[in-house]
């Protein structure tokens, strides 16, 4: 793709000396940055490097502590959003700022300060979404969509008030490549309208091949301006981390024709739970020791039905639907399937993975009594305190956990130290069955390597590890065969010698098998 | 007059009181408080609704004065709760014993005396007609505030923006904040108004009911009415069955002691309790609709990070 700035060198925004302190950590350290008009400005750091928070002062939902705001050369004081998106910013958050109880078109009309009807409202951003190919039912529940389809309502909400600066947040983390295109597409045409981007993301390759300019943050400070397309990926992440990120080792798997089968799916069906759910049709799936499975989709296609029916939360009709270390699991709940030596890793982190308001030492006994009980229980139920605390501290220094305390609240952590965490707890069980949903949505290079890097050593250490992700980067960096969930269906396993973004892509559109094939052969 | 005809008309007047007060703690709810105190704002209202009308002998500036003095009442919940972020529940039991104790002092003088009554409406030929002329076109003017109330806040949450907005709050506060909707500011305006609404409620029973001022005269309708928004799964229709079906039982049950039909007293005095809550846990089984309905935020303390 061309990269054809339409930058005029006429300055948007200027920051000068922005500053903002929580308790004694300085978030953001006197940062300077300056966005012209008609650039598409990337923003890169590691989690709690800052970004969120400078943005954050941006959209007026922080106050800063110091420093100066200029927008058009005159000089402003952001104090709401509201005021923020009267004189043009507008921003799609990380963790979304939407209402589950209402529809999507409801939470666009909570962001838009007139008065116009519900129903105008859903046209305009029914609309809007086909023409940026964002395809959105106005009128569903938040509730029941995915997060994919959740992040498409913030930038529907965000486009609908024609901002002049849109500072996009982790946008591409749940996207297909195709919608990410897509989304490309949208924003270099909104590029070529004159207006300002401020693009954070983790994926240090779609920066480069988007962004005109990047600010590099770490530990608050700005370290380095450069000009993305100028510099690879690696540079890039050294920039951030301030060291080179560790290279994933993926040794192939030992090719053994008699590795046992630790996790077979046999037939597993189940019809939709409400009208937004996707039903699963037959899925037959079978992972061996010392292999990782990535299974690869688009946001909503049964990707979430097929984590609960396999971790339990749902239960089978018959045992022998899920196989566990050869034995039927169908009709066990989860702590049933942990027993047997499994483990899971939920996509959505608070709330499902951890519970937000408790520490995490009470987070690891809660996900353990029931298959640790007797190392974490004494004589009549009582809480060994100190052993689930050096079990836990344990966890946090063999993940590299960053936090502000010694056993903070889960919900303290940022979104990749949780999710550090949550793994880390799964694996210090040493599971011989490992699923994940999404392992590293939203957490930083250094952190997401980390986290892969440990999947990886786990198969290699004979387990079967099984990788729900919508980051087909990731699938191809960790997986020794990839399989595509579209609409409830699973395709056969491509091993991944034989797999190219090509053929996955088709699969996730709903090409079928023989026709992807046709396609990986040519491409 | 007919028996029928006196039998509705006594189950709308038990079951105005607790529809107010409903649905003006729902709206609260709705918005994401918790506000426990609505007994104590009923009956800080009837106290003042009665000394008002007594005084100035209209039953009307009895009414008003009720709802400023529980909108008033609520405030001071509203303070310690929303800008003090105290616990809302412990905020609100207290807000209750300090209603029932405060207006036990300032009725004193009040205990015994005779109260002023609103007279009910009266359309002359309407209201005659045999058996539903005083049922729809006869009745204490509050009955009709209290249906129109409700159709309007049917209208108010659920047709216009501002409605959105206060449910948004009441959804996911951290939400509505990062938009830049003032949270506390809803929820200030929210309690005010529910406590406006138990103010009138309790008034509605010192001027309606039973025109007169006993201690405690309230007698548990507000913990009624709090009870009624959560089985109703905060909708406003729901709440005003809920109250009609309390109503109708509770005068059905006295009746049924009247005439002596053998059951213990005790066991038809807790049948409306039984029969609501059998009732409204029975049309609230759809697990979706209650999702949509329940306010997220409910209870939650909310501390804006700036």
């Amino acid at each position: 793709m061309s990269k054809q700035p339409k930058s005029t060198g006429e300055i948007l925004l200027d920051v000068r000396g922005l500053t903002k302190v929580f308790g004694t950590l300085k978030a953001c350290d006197s940062i300077d940055l300056t966005i012209e008009k008609g650039e598409i400005h990337a923003l890169l750091g590691e989690n709690g490097a800052g970004k969120s928070t400078l943005v954050k002062m941006l959209f007026g939902s922080l106050e800063p502590a110091a420093g100066e705001i200029s927008w058009n050369g005159s000089q402003v004081t952001i104090t709401s959003p509201g005021q923020a998106r009267s004189i043009g910013i507008g921003m799609v958050f990380q963790h979304f700022s939407l209402f589950e109880a209402l529809t999507a078109a409801e939470n666009i009309a909570l962001s838009l300060d007139d008065d116009t009807p519900i129903s105008t409202i859903a046209e305009k951003a029914r609309d809007l979404s086909e023409a940026y190919g964002l395809p959105l039912d106005p009128y569903s529940l938040v509730g029941d969509l995915s997060v994919g389809e959740r992040q498409r309502i913030e930038i529907i909400r965000c486009l609908l008030q024609e901002p002049q600066l849109i500072i996009l947040d982790e946008p591409t983390s749940v996207l297909t490549p195709q919608e990410a295109d897509r989304l490309f597409e949208t924003l270099e045409r909104l590029r070529s309208e004159g207006k300002s981007i401020l693009y954070i993301s983790h994926r240090l390759d779609e920066v480069k091949r988007l962004c005109d300019r990047a600010t590099v943050l770490r530990h608050g400070k700005v370290v380095d301006h450069c000009d993305p397309s100028k510099e690879t990926a690696a540079s890039l992440a050294s920039m951030m981390v301030g060291s080179e990120v560790k290279q994933i080792v993926r040794e192939a798997p030992v090719k053994n024709d008699d590795s046992e089968a630790l996790l077979e799916i046999r037939g597993l069906s189940r019809a939709a739970a409400t009208q937004f759910s996707i039903a699963l049709r037959d899925i037959w799936l079978s992972v061996n020791a010392g292999e990782v499975i990535g299974i690869a989709g688009v946001a909503g296609n049964g990707q979430g039905e097929f984590f609960e029916a396999i971790s339990g939360e749902v239960l089978q009709d018959s045992a022998e639907v899920i196989r566990i270390r050869h034995k039927g699991a169908g009709l066990l709940d989860i702590s049933g399937r942990r027993q047997m030596g499994a483990a899971f890793v939920p996509e959505e982190r608070l709330g499902h993975g951890a519970a937000p308001a408790m520490r995490l030492s009470d987070n690891l006994l809660l996900s353990r009594h029931a298959t640790d009980g007797s190392a974490f229980l004494g004589s009549l139920g009582v809480i060994r305190t100190d052993t689930i605390s050096q079990a836990s501290q344990k966890i946090i220094e063999d993940m590299d956990v960053r936090k502000s305390a010694v056993d903070p609240e889960a919900s303290a952590l940022s979104g990749g130290n949780l999710q550090k965490f949550i793994v880390g707890r799964e694996l210090s069980r040493e599971p011989s069955v490992m699923i994940v949903n999404q392992p590293t949505w939203g957490v930083d290079a250094g952190a997401a390597a980390h986290i892969r890097q440990a999947l990886i050593n786990l198969s290699r250490s004979g387990s079967a590890v099984l990788i729900i992700s919508q980051d087909l980067d990731e699938l191809f960096e960790v997986s020794d065969s990839i399989c595509v969930m579209h609409d409830g269906h699973l395709s056969e396993p491509v091993p991944i010698a034989e797999a190219t973004y090509e053929k996955v892509g088709l699969l996730m559109g709903g090409a079928d098998a023989s026709a992807a094939t046709h396609a990986g052969g040519t491409a | 007059m007919g028996t029928l005809e006196a039998v509705l008309l006594t189950i709308a007047t038990a079951a105005t009181p607790l529809l107010i007060a409903a649905v003006g703690e729902l709206v609260v709810e709705r918005s994401g408080v918790l506000n426990l105190g609505v007994e104590g704002m009923m009956v800080m209202g009837a106290v003042t609704g009665f000394a008002i009308a007594l005084m100035t002998g209209s039953a009307w500036l009895g009414l008003i004065a009720a709802i400023i003095v529980g909108a008033l009442f609520s405030l001071l919940f509203g303070f310690l709760t929303l800008t003090l972020v105290t616990n809302q529940v412990a905020t609100g039991l207290a807000l209750t014993l300090l209603g029932l104790g405060f207006s036990g002092m300032l009725g004193e003088g009040f205990v015994g005396q005779p109260g002023v009554k609103l007279a009910s409406v009266y359309i002359p030929g309407l209201s005659d007609i045999p058996l539903v002329g005083k049922l729809i076109f006869g009745q204490d003017p509050v009955f009709y505030i209290s249906i129109a109330l409700t159709a309007a806040v049917v209208y108010f949450l659920f047709k216009t923006r501002a409605g959105l907005t206060l449910r948004s709050v009441g959804d996911n506060h951290g939400s509505a904040h990062a938009l830049g909707i003032s949270v506390i500011g809803i929820r200030y305006m929210a309690v005010m108004f529910g406590g406006g609404c138990a103010g009138l409620s309790g008034a509605y029973l010192s001027l309606v009911y039973t025109p007169q001022w006993t201690e405690n005269m309230t007698a548990g309708r507000g913990w009624i009415a709090l009870a009624l928004v959560v089985f109703a799964s905060w909708r406003p229709w729901r709440v005003l069955a809920g109250a009609y079906l309390f109503g109708a039982v509770t005068i059905g049950q006295l009746h049924a002691q009247a005439l002596g039909f053998g059951i213990p007293s005790q066991l038809l005095s807790s049948l409306p309790y039984v029969a609501t809550i059998i009732v409204l846990v029975l049309i609230s089984r759809n697990k979706r609709l209650t999702m949509m309905n329940t306010p997220a935020s409910l209870g939650r303390p909310f501390v804006p990070d700036r």
